[in-house]
């Protein structure tokens, strides 16, 4: 066991856990916050993405001692309301069916914009093939993209 | 104007009664339907009486209508209640939808399963909110003293024109309840329907998109304990012994043993299979601490003798199944199954001559198609939560067979049905797994020996590699041309392990003068169960596909020579069981023919078709592909649906679009394999799953447009797609593909 500061959605978070304990399992069984999904704990389907400084990553492969200082932003502290550009887009094409992959989905599409604003179908393509989605929402999610993608260039 | 009764007899179908508070509770029969024959009537079971619905309207004009039915991504949360609110004559946007938990006293069929859930419930929907319109402006007609029948309403208010009066459904709610509920009511004329046939918004969208607990996996409870199970490695295999010494002194260990599911005298029921008899069980404070003792503990297994188990099946008498030992390789798989095709099989189904056809035809074609064993994969893993006390249990979780999972656990646990209570989580997938919950018996039975709140987790690796998987299959089909390339005669023999796929009325059998169809198996210790559309999702892919090459052979456009067997079979169809409507069938392929731009799109692009129907619905595709470094590249998609009466139009081209991505995914990569009753893929980096650059660059569904009662969406788009897809790989390659998965392997 060892003590951590984290910050998570904003906020200042103490934990005292094993230090080889992956972000995803801080953030479920820990902190509560069960938004960041299981799927597969190796880094194959995105299920777990979280931002780490802005960036998508894995949670389920992000043990808590390497975060450090940076800050964590989970799919609860994406906006207040969910009213972020992805989150509006994805419910203006209603993609989800099942909905268990789109926190990923959208934590992956929403790091992708943050860096490129206007990506073509092939950049969108390389952001989100890492993440899986078992009820093939597939086409929905890249029309959300761009929909989304609009809305933050308007 | 269509009226349902809402009683038969003294029996009614609705209850109403005073909401506390003030309002109207509507209780109603989800499933029921009045359009019967007293002789039918009679025999209905008497669940189909039983209120298994509930509207209500509180007097601040508050509608809330309660799903009773799990929702797994086939948007029943939002279209059942659409039904409601259509005859209802309600705004929309002042419904809440709310999930009912398991109750078998108050509602029957919570089900997943079968593409039935609107099917069978939409004259009982539409009856309730008729019933409680009804019964709304017979309250206001007494309360202002004029003609039932001069008063209209329009979103959730009642009108009496002459006198220009007008009152909200909430504030005469409470008088509604005192008004008997009407022997029969009016259903709108479909042309009248404002919410049917409108696209309406998934009613979690919000829940979804913002990360709120929704799923199994998410449950959360004080003192709870996580915990998660070892099994046997390889099917054929048990628990000989375990040494727990090391992990016993792991942090946050509390606990590990063994767990036997069932009891060796219980005779299962129909969805009682359970991957593995005894699973080693480790409890502990939290996820990854009990992950972490898992890879610890020291297990030796042995492989088992052949045993039998009792099952009830769902109709007819009690079986005896007997289970076969043995470690089961695939390669000994496909090796039996060539050998069982060239025995003699069990006649299913035999129309005029064929021998006959087969002796003086000029051309004869025979192809083998296979199929693998398939993981269901659904991204939420299994879980399921209980807290079992000494004379009650709290469960919860995602399942599609709630009441049967409930029967199962009582018996297992010693207590009584009435004292489990079941809430139903949304489904992070479910496509036939769920409807198997051994999971939700290992959870019970870890949390009464704990005496403790437990959420069973599976890991990934324990999901894939102890399913309930869709069974590999081989079907050879014969075909008899005769020198006008008419096709004469039709052999099918089909198997599987251990069930067969074989449909022996569908299309198109009662479409050729000489046909028959055989089946065999072969028994297994790998357990198999329903997976999206079973049996029709390997059936439609061979038979589509070898329909595809006859046509070739017989220098025929692939839809048209379709059309003429569906003709045939419309107009003077072979034999009396042949379960399709010949035009409804024609008419999808028709539709998709004008829709895809069959034949006329640039070169480049290669197209294949496919139709099939099941799950009382009539799906065609046409794929548009190109071959690019050595790979299909799908450019589009287009699918054609006779579901009769759609409710939600976006939603349902959603299910529609993902019933194709994944029958792509499957054809094209879909594959567990076996050695030695290992199963040789475990997780998402070695089980190939379909992503988005595989996918189709578009997809277009276009319904059909018809008055007649909805049937299924959630499968009948699934099992076409694979040989619409391998036609279309034939026109780009020049190969035929005839073993699923198609390309197979990872990227």
């Amino acid at each position: 066991m060892a003590k951590f500061n984290l910050n998570i959605n904003g906020k200042e978070r103490e934990l005292d856990v094993d230090p080889t304990t992956p972000m995803l399992w801080v953030l479920r069984d820990h902190i509560k916050l069960v938004g960041t999904k299981y799927g597969c704990g190796i880094a194959q389907c995105g299920a777990c993405t979280v931002h780490l400084d802005g960036n998508a990553v894995r949670s389920c492969q992000l043990p808590i001692s390497s975060v450090g200082d940076k800050e964590i932003t989970t799919i609860e502290g994406l906006s207040e309301k969910g009213d972020h550009p992805v989150q509006q887009a994805w419910l203006e094409v209603d993609v989800p069916q099942c909905g268990y992959c789109q926190a990923g989905q959208i934590m992956t599409a929403s790091a992708l914009l943050e860096k490129n604003p206007n990506p073509s179908d092939e950049e969108i393509e390389t952001a989100m093939n890492g993440n899986i989605c078992r009820c093939g929402t597939y086409t929905r999610i890249k029309k959300a993209v761009k929909i989304a993608a609009n809305s933050i260039n308007a | 104007m269509t009226l349902v009764k809402t009683a038969i007899g003294r029996r009614s179908f609705i209850k109403s009664s005073a909401l506390a508070g003030g309002g109207l509770i509507l209780g109603f029969n989800w499933l029921a339907s009045c359009k019967m024959t007293p002789e039918e009537v009679r025999n209905l079971p008497k669940e189909w009486f039983e209120i298994n619905g509930y509207l209500k309207i509180s007097d601040n004009g508050q509608v809330t209508i309660m799903s009773p039915n799990p929702e797994g991504g086939q948007n029943v949360k939002t279209a059942m209640p659409m039904i409601v609110a259509e005859e209802l004559d309600i705004d929309w946007n002042e419904v809440i939808v709310e999930q009912a938990p398991l109750n078998t006293d108050l509602y029957s069929r919570q089900f997943i399963g079968g593409s039935q859930a609107i099917r069978t419930s939409w004259e009982g929907l539409r009856m309730a909110g008729a019933s409680a319109r009804h019964m709304l402006i017979a309250a206001a007609a007494e309360a202002w003293q004029v003609p039932l029948k001069e008063i209209s309403t329009e979103s959730g208010k009642i009108k009496h024109t002459a006198s220009d009066k007008s009152i909200s459904y909430g504030a005469i709610a409470s008088a509604a309840a005192k008004v008997s509920v009407p022997d029969e009511v009016a259903l709108k004329a479909t042309s009248d329907f404002k919410i049917i046939g409108t696209s309406k918004k998934n009613v979690d969208g919000l829940k979804i998109v913002t990360g709120k607990p929704l799923f199994g996996i998410d449950t959360q409870s004080e003192g709870m304990l996580t915990a998660m199970i070892l099994h046997p490695p390889a099917f054929g295999m048990k628990l000989k012994s375990f040494d727990d010494s090391v992990v016993k002194t792991m942090p946050g260990i509390q606990a590990v043993f063994s767990t036997k599911v069932l009891d060796d005298t219980y005779t299962r029921q129909h969805f009682d299979t359970c991957t593995f008899l005894e699973v080693v069980t480790i409890v502990g404070d939290s996820t990854w601490e009990v992950m972490n003792a898992k890879k610890a503990i020291a297990v030796e297994w042995e492989p088992f003798e052949t045993y039998t188990e009792e099952r009830q099946p769902y109709r007819g008498p009690q079986q005896t199944l007997t289970i076969p030992s043995g470690l089961e390789s695939s390669a000994d798989h496909s090796t039996k199954m060539a050998e069982m095709a060239t025995k003699k099989a069990r006649v299913v189904r035999k129309d005029g001559n064929p021998e006959k056809a087969f002796r003086s035809a000029s051309k004869i074609i025979e192809r083998t198609y296979t199929a693998p064993f398939l993981a269901h994969n659904c991204m939420e893993p299994m879980n399921f939560f209980a807290d079992v006390k000494s004379d009650s249990a709290q469960l919860s979780g995602p399942l599609q067979k709630a009441e049967l999972t409930e029967q199962a656990i009582a018996t297992r646990l010693g207590i009584p049905v009435e004292k489990i209570d079941i809430e139903l989580t949304r489904l992070g997938g479910g496509y036939g797994r769920r409807s198997y919950a051994h999971w939700a018996l290992e959870a019970a039975i870890i949390s009464q020996k704990m005496k403790a709140p437990v959420k069973l987790v599976y890991t990934r690796e324990d999901d894939m590699t102890g399913g309930i998987y869709r069974p590999a299959y081989q079907v050879t089909y014969k075909a008899a041309l005769d020198s006008n390339n008419n096709l004469t005669g039709l052999h099918i023999n089909a198997g599987g392990i251990p069930e067969s796929p074989l449909y022996a009325n569908r299309f198109p059998a009662g479409a050729i003068d000489n046909y028959q169809a055989d089946s065999w198996t072969i028994p297994t210790n790998i357990t198999i169960g329903s997976f999206r559309a079973p049996r029709s999702n390997f059936m439609a892919s061979a038979e589509q596909s070898f329909l595809d090459e006859i046509a070739e052979a017989a220098g025929k456009d692939p839809i048209d020579f379709r059309l003429e067997l569906l003709d045939r079979a419309a107009k003077n169809p072979v034999g009396e069981k042949n379960d399709y409507d010949a035009e409804r069938y024609a008419g999808v392929l028709k539709l998709v023919k004008e829709k895809s731009n069959w034949n006329n799109r640039d070169s480049n692009s290669k197209q294949g078709v496919a139709a099939y129907f099941c799950h009382n619905s009539y799906a065609a595709q046409v794929v548009d592909m190109t071959w690019e470094n050595d790979q299909p590249k799908i450019q589009k998609v287009t699918c054609a649906i006779d579901c009769g009466i759609v409710i939600n139009p976006d939603a349902a081209s959603n299910l529609c679009e993902g019933g194709i991505v994944d029958g792509i995914g499957n054809a094209l990569y879909g594959e567990l394999t076996f050695k030695d009753g290992i199963p040789q893929k475990s997780n998402f980096d070695d089980y190939r799953m379909i992503r988005m650059r595989e996918s189709p660059k578009e997809i277009e569904v276009h319904f059909v447009k018809n008055d007649i009662d909805p049937t299924g969406l959630g499968e009948p788009t699934f099992p076409p797609v694979f040989a619409a897809l391998a036609n279309a790989m034939y026109k780009a390659t020049g190969k035929r593909f005839y073993n699923q998965p198609f390309v197979g392997g990872m990227t």
